[in-house]
């Protein structure tokens, strides 16, 4: 059995920069474990521009920002292999993998660094009546078709969903000939960016069609139309609203889910909110030595963030293996734990406990909101005590927040069990 | 005088701005919130720009197309210009990253350069 | 001229194909669809009944009895997937007892072995997750889950091994009689044949009544079921029916073969033959009624919902005999639950028919036995490792959710009566039938199939021509 210090499971955003951060921390011995055939992950099918705002300052393409980390995984040298499928962990850090080339093999990790992503909610999960016909596309495979292997999944399209990818669709397809004839979102507000909503509906005017979904698919070989309808504050379809829009394809853009498996295989403790891993301020899982980081933690907006938060997963494995190298992983466990709350808006927090012995000067928690949220603030309270207020013109559920604890702060309250974020209305 | 509604896309907020213009001259931008959102408008209104992305065919590469942009911003109304300007463009594998796959797009002066490498 | 042409490649064309193959005799089947189990046999519960449901004496009852009896050996010979769970049938009140009595004693009529009749402390200590209301069941340990897209498959592919020609994408337009038998024609051209076999599903009545005036009457019965993620497969192991109604056997939640749960069905009589659509109603009503036999079903947990349709005959029976006024043409007709476990019966039954009016001989070079395609995913890891070095294709994982390889993907193209399309690939092997429901694999499985087949992007289909899954390259397309 092969055994390295750190395997990262994934080769896209998170994992290259988990890798790099790692060895940056002094880690000879990384492996990363990519299932696809070149390394970048989601990346090589989004070649839309708009990524690497914040980390390099300048506006890349997907492919564009996952070649600046390949590339510094070429000149670290870093091992990884491609085509390879990560069948099992076990709680030993044990992986089973499985590869054309190499068949089925098993690597002992002195610590993973969980980075597979997150894969869309189908139209199952949504459980739209209809038929079953040809034509109906996750907004990521037809994104994959016309970006990477060069095919049009259809001439006359709608899209349900108005998260990012199905924006980015919808102009993509446009401009390769396509109708894009409405984007239906079921919410109020759209869960995509504004400036995709302008750049990629308005400049082309394609109608966004708020608080409305798709009620009946037509066409039982493919897609001839789809019957949409406006929803009530129930969430169910208005009667009387109905309207069937003839297409030969329908797009869904209706959610990512982090994809746990594994994860769960292993035994890793996943929050029924992020469907991802519990963790504490190390990015540890509830497995000892097993980090998670990007969107197999929490789905995020920013891939900025994401290379942020794996860049923390990486050294933190790594710390762990030097403890682990010292025969002093329980000192790396061990130390009071904060927990960490949201309320009143916040869904969730990542991480959801902190001890103030193990995190650095400062923290970065990140969190999402339920609902939009005008002129309100963000409150952090350490118990009962409000600590910061900071004040927003907006808060959007589609956008990923974050505040930033100190440690300083923290050693304040020696007894400070619970540390809340809370939205609140001026 | 003329009105045009836009979102601005300075942040989530979204906030609907109104410019007016007389003879193609800004008289009045309203509803934006901050600095930003009237920068914003101003440019939108007199002379929109965006990057444009698309694939072109690569022949005897490892993959069967290959991801391109716009090297800088072009007119908005060049868009569909800049796209069709590529029907037919196939390049020879292997291409990298940064190469030229079509000069002066459409007669904007910006070249179309690869956004990944195949090889 | 063909001794024997069968209209249907379904469940039942397919059992009936494979035991005529063990006679002398040239036949083939014929089918509209492009594919095998594209049908009734597609989208049903997947249940092999134990046999008390259905009046005893009637051929429901005896065929139901006999193919239960004959499916754990066939499992065996052919290489598919069957477990016999038990199905348990619950009653939420007293009254319910007495019906419980009367399925009992019309089942032990009908030769069903082992039913029992448990109360609710003994259900609990077997389904923990039965609805506070289940007060008692009927416990029939014979009841069975079974794989129907590899037993349908299975069937067709060992028949066409054994030399009966299938015919795919030939739809039958009418039928003539001629001195030495039929004149089947189909969009494809003029078949003659000895005997007709009418394994048509839903369509049977259409084709009984090209050559009887005693005509009969098939109704569409859709049923719609939700499929559940393989994280509550476990919800309950055995198959949970409620009371049979004047519709049918009610909606029932059970466990699949691959390790799913699956609930349904609905039962509403329709008057397209082809709409399989599930409706807003019908899936809120079984998910509303699947509450009455488990607590707190997991219903976020569905990952796809679709609908089949029962060939419901007005006699509410099997019509398996040869048409009076038609010597030479075989009804297989009205074939609904219990009609995929009757399957191997009804064949074995319609084959001796056939075999009989011909006088055909035992054919010597009948080979019983298949193999089916290898399941990495459920092999012991030496096992996996070892056919991974034979065929390295079987490492390269192509669904990620089913964990389906390259290999498997190859098999299912080239083994006989290969698959064509993304949905022959995913009813033989599962690629694209897991949680993300073919989001991942399905350019995947369609390079591979253009690779194999080979088609071109274009031609690919998801589930035969009309179907297409790309409509042109980029670039190329008007309007640009």
């Amino acid at each position: 059995m092969k055994a390295y210090d750190i395997v990262i499971v994934g080769g896209g955003p998170a994992g290259l920069a988990a890798a790099i951060s790692a060895r940056e921390s002094g880690i000879e011995s990384v492996l990363i474990l990519e299932r696809d055939k070149e390394l970048g992950g989601i990346l090589n099918q989004c070649i839309h521009n708009g990524f690497g705002l914040h980390t390099f300052k300048e506006e890349l393409t997907g492919p564009e920002y996952a070649g600046r980390f390949i590339q510094k995984v070429l000149d670290m040298e870093i091992e990884y292999k491609l085509n390879t499928m990560v069948a099992d962990i076990s709680k030993d850090r044990v992986i089973t993998a499985i590869s054309r080339e190499e068949g089925l093999t098993r690597i002992k990790a002195g610590a993973i660094v969980l980075a597979m992503g997150c894969r869309e909610r189908p139209r199952g999960a949504l459980n739209i009546p209809g038929y079953r016909p040809a034509g109906i596309f996750s907004a990521g495979t037809a994104q994959r078709l016309v970006n990477m292997e060069g095919y049009m999944p259809g001439r006359e399209v709608v899209i349900l969903g108005s998260g990012d990818i199905g924006l980015i669709m919808a102009r993509r397809m446009t401009l390769e000939g396509a109708k894009v004839k409405v984007v239906a979102e079921l919410m109020p507000y759209s869960g995509g960016l504004k400036r995709n909503i302008v750049q990629c509906l308005d400049d082309f005017g394609i109608p966004l069609k708020l608080s409305h979904t798709v009620i009946d698919i037509d066409g039982k070989d493919r897609v001839k139309g789809v019957t949409i309808a406006q929803v009530g504050s129930d969430g169910k379809p208005v009667a009387g609203t109905e309207e069937y829009i003839s297409c030969d394809t329908l797009l869904l853009s209706v959610g990512l889910i982090p994809e746990n498996e594994l994860s769960r295989g292993i035994g890793v403790q996943i929050s029924p909110v992020t469907n991802g891993p519990v963790v504490n301020e190390s990015l540890e899982t509830s497995i000892d030595g097993v980090f998670a980081c990007g969107n197999v933690l929490h789905v995020h907006d920013l891939v900025d963030y994401v290379s942020e938060e794996a860049h923390m997963a990486g050294k933190c494995a790594a710390a762990y293996v030097q403890a682990q190298k010292l025969g002093n992983t329980e000192e790396f466990q061990g130390g009071r734990a904060v927990s960490l709350k949201g309320e009143n808006g916040v869904r969730y927090t990542v991480p959801v406990f902190v001890r103030p012995e193990h995190m650095e000067d400062t923290l970065t928690v990140r969190f999402r909101v339920g609902n939009v949220y005008k002129n309100a603030s963000v409150c952090t309270y350490f118990g009962d005590t409000c600590i910061s207020r900071r004040k927003k013109r907006v808060l959007a559920p589609g956008e990923m927040e974050n505040i930033v604890l100190k440690k300083a702060e923290i050693e304040k309250y020696p007894d400070l069990e619970t540390i809340t974020i809370r939205i609140e209305q001026e | 005088m003329e009105k045009r509604e836009l979102t601005c896309i300075g942040c989530p907020l979204g906030c609907a701005v109104t410019v007016v213009l007389e003879n193609g001259e800004i008289k009045s931008v309203t509803g934006n919130t901050c600095k930003r959102g009237d920068d914003y408008a101003r440019k939108e209104v007199t002379h929109p720009t965006r990057i444009v992305t698309s694939t072109v065919t690569v022949e005897g590469g490892s993959a069967p197309v290959v991801s391109v942009k716009t090297k800088e911003d072009i007119p908005k109304d060049k868009i569909f210009d800049c796209v069709r300007a590529l029907r037919g463009v196939s390049v020879k594998a292997p291409v990298h990253m940064g190469d030229v796959i079509l000069e002066n797009a459409a007669g904007t002066g910006v070249d179309i350069i690869a956004t990944k490498t195949v090889l | 001229m063909y001794d024997a042409v069968i209209i249907g490649a379904g469940v039942v064309g397919s059992a009936i194909a494979r035991e005529l193959s063990k006679y002398r005799l040239n036949a083939c089947v014929v089918e509209k669809e492009e594919d095998v189990c594209c049908g009734t046999s597609k989208a049903n519960s997947a249940i092999v009944h134990a046999g008390f449901d259905a009046e005893s004496g009637t051929l429901k009852a005896k065929l139901n009895v006999e193919g239960n009896a004959m499916m754990e050996q066939l499992s065996k010979d052919l290489d598919f997937s069957f477990k016999r769970n038990g199905s348990m049938v619950i009653c939420t009140d007293e009254a319910g007892f007495s019906v419980l009595e009367t399925l009992k004693a019309r089942g032990e009529k009908n030769g069903v072995p082992g039913l029992e009749i448990l109360n609710r402390e003994q259900l609990m200590a077997l389904e923990p997750n039965l609805s506070d209301a289940v007060i008692g069941a009927l416990y029939a340990p014979t009841g069975g889950i079974v794989c129907p897209f590899n037993l349908t498959i299975a069937l067709a592919e060992n028949a066409a091994v054994n030399g009966v020609e299938f015919k795919f994408g030939t739809e039958v337009e009418s039928i003539g009689r001629t001195d030495s038998g039929y004149t089947v024609t189909t969009d494809q051209g003029t078949i003659y044949a000895k005997t007709v076999v009418n394994a048509a599903g839903v369509y049977a009545d259409k084709f009984h009544n090209m050559v009887s005036k005693d005509k009969i009457h098939i109704t569409a019965r859709k049923g719609e079921y939700c499929l559940l993620d393989k994280n509550v497969g476990n919800y309950v192991s055995h198959t949970i029916f409620q009371l049979p109604s004047a519709m049918g056997k009610g909606v029932l939640v059970t466990p699949t073969v691959h390790g799913n749960l699956l609930v349904g069905p609905t039962a509403a009589d329709i008057e397209d033959k082809e709409a399989t659509n599930t409706t807003r109603e019908g899936l809120d009503f079984l998910i509303e009624k699947a509450k009455e036999s488990v607590k707190d079903l997991p219903i976020r947990q569905v990952i796809t919902s679709f609908a089949g349709l029962r060939a419901h005959e007005d006699g509410d029976e099997f019509i398996i005999k040869e048409v009076e006024e038609a010597p030479g043409f075989f009804d297989a007709a009205g074939i609904e639950s219990p009609g995929l476990t009757s399957a191997p019966a009804i064949g074995v039954m319609v084959a001796g028919m056939i075999a009989q009016k011909l006088g055909l001989e035992a054919n010597p070079n009948f080979v019983g036995t298949r193999r089916g395609i290898p399941h990495l995913d459920a092999m012991k890891q030496e096992e996996r490792a070892a056919l991974i070095r034979q065929n390295p294709a079987y490492g390269n994982i192509i669904c990620r959710c089913e964990m389906v390889s390259e290999g498997e993907i190859m098999d299912a193209i080239h083994r006989p009566l290969g698959a064509r399309s993304l949905d022959g690939v995913k009813r033989r092997v599962r690629a694209g039938m897991g949680r993300c429901q073919a989001g991942f694999c399905s350019p995947r499985t369609m390079e591979i199939l253009h690779r194999e087949v080979p088609l071109s992007m274009l031609e690919l289909t998801k589930s035969g021509p009309g179907s297409e899954i790309v409509v042109g390259r980029s670039k190329e397309m008007e309007g640009m």
